[in-house]
């Protein structure tokens, strides 16, 4: 799952507040132009570290969420098949969060920082996940279409110039894609099913297509860092590139699977080989970057709480490993 | 919140015969529980046959500024790659 860099849409771009060495940014911003990767140790002016924390941090806690919404149906799932699948993706989404937070923490940020962030609404997460699952459709439209949206963001993020996070992109992508097959398969076994069963495909398609592409962020005109993290190889495309080619491979998709994208301008461009698609409501997007989802609340609240009723098995993990440390230190 | 777990660096062995490589990195509070964060995160679809697992902070790193009086001395050495001598033609097995 991801996020691409989210922001306030007032929120000022980032300004160079720090004055950086103009010899070591010139060489910086050489090698990054070089595709050299950035490792840990090496100098790197503020507004890139920041700018990596940022959006790091914010993919990792989208991975962290996105367990949410899903595990709401694990017990639910229609059989001990897609139960023990969807069991193995929400896991996979668990050690993607926490390969981010570790490729974020080499940048001087800390574990607990960023999870304290998180839980007191300050740090963002991916809009798409302050969307209900209301039902099992939408764990295939979720695979689907999320996990297919993610795919097209994190394929060029393992090129990104910074080492730790690329790497971390490299492991995520290659178990990404089982994510969107199970998904897929879901919803062609729905879509082939009963006339109620391929309602709720359909449903669930409705619901889902637009908050998944909103999930590739404002448009190229109203995305202030968009140069900058462009010019740094942290994003390697636009928002709006993106944006397209995930729509231009979907649709044939869900055609193929005998199910209606909900865009009537939806149409396809013979000239630019590619679909013209209709009005995005940002309105609604900026809304949902604010906290004003449907399920925000609900989501930090589950999030929250499974974090203060596991502090006893963290304080006692703590506790243990300094009653050995003493012991081996007597003996 | 309770104080940040210590950082361990996971390393694994992909197969018997070849050596454990850098995978990533945990938080664990000792070394048996960071064992088995690093098998849950790191080795979910048969990546590897052995784990290490070492305490971060018990890593010494060489400083990238230095890596111009590390590393380059060796590229003007070129006489230690065998493809630096020339062979007269016909010679063979050499």
């Amino acid at each position: 799952m991801y996020t691409t860099e989210l922001k306030d849409k007032n929120q000022a771009p980032q300004s160079a507040a720090v004055v950086e060495d103009p010899a070591r940014l010139e060489a910086f911003e050489a090698r990054v132009a070089a595709d050299d990767f950035i490792e840990p140790k090496d100098w790197m002016p503020e507004a890139y570290r920041k700018t990596l924390v940022r959006q790091i941090s914010q993919h990792a806690h989208s991975e962290i969420v996105g367990m949410l919404p899903e595990g709401n149906w694990i017990t639910r799932a229609p059989n001990l098949r897609r139960k023990a699948i969807l069991l193995a993706k929400v896991q996979d989404e668990g050690g993607h969060g926490l390969y981010l937070y570790a490729a974020a923490e080499t940048l001087g940020t800390s574990r607990e920082e960023m999870i304290d962030a998180l839980h007191s609404g300050r740090a963002k997460y991916s809009t798409i996940f302050n969307y209900p699952t209301l039902t099992w459709a939408d764990i295939g439209a979720i695979g689907w279409l999320v996990d297919g949206a993610a795919i097209m963001n994190q394929v060029p993020l393992q090129r990104t110039s910074y080492g730790p996070y690329a790497r971390a992109m490299v492991r995520i992508c290659k178990e990404e894609s089982f994510h969107q097959r199970q998904g897929y398969e879901i919803m062609t076994a729905l879509a082939a099913g009963t006339d109620a069963q391929k309602r709720m495909a359909q449903d669930a398609l409705n619901r889902w297509w637009w908050p998944s592409i909103m999930m590739f962020g404002p448009p190229d005109e109203n995305s202030p860092n968009t140069a900058q993290s462009i010019r740094w190889r942290i994003k390697r495309e636009t928002n709006d590139e993106l944006r397209q080619k995930f729509i231009d491979v979907t649709v044939p998709q869900a055609e193929a699977i005998g199910l209606t994208v909900p865009d009537p301008d939806l149409t396809w461009n013979e000239a630019r080989g590619s679909y013209d698609y209709g009005a995005i409501d940002w309105d609604e997007f900026y809304a949902v970057v604010r906290g004003e989802g449907p399920v925000a609340k609900e989501r930090m609240q589950a999030r929250v709480k499974a974090w203060e009723e596991g502090a006893w098995v963290r304080e006692a993990a703590a506790a243990h490993a300094a009653k050995h440390q003493a012991r081996e230190a007597a003996e | 919140m309770t104080k940040n777990w210590p950082l361990w660096e996971v390393f694994i062995r992909a197969k018997n015969g070849l050596s454990h490589r850098h995978a990533g990195s945990v938080h664990a509070a000792d070394a048996k529980m960071a064992l088995e964060a690093a098998r849950d995160t790191y080795t979910r679809r048969m990546e590897g046959v052995s784990l290490w697992v070492v305490p971060s902070a018990a890593i010494v790193a060489s400083d990238p500024g230095d890596a111009a009086e590390l590393f380059e001395p060796a590229a003007d050495k070129v006489y230690r790659h065998p493809t630096f001598y020339v062979i007269p033609e016909g010679v063979k097995n050499i």
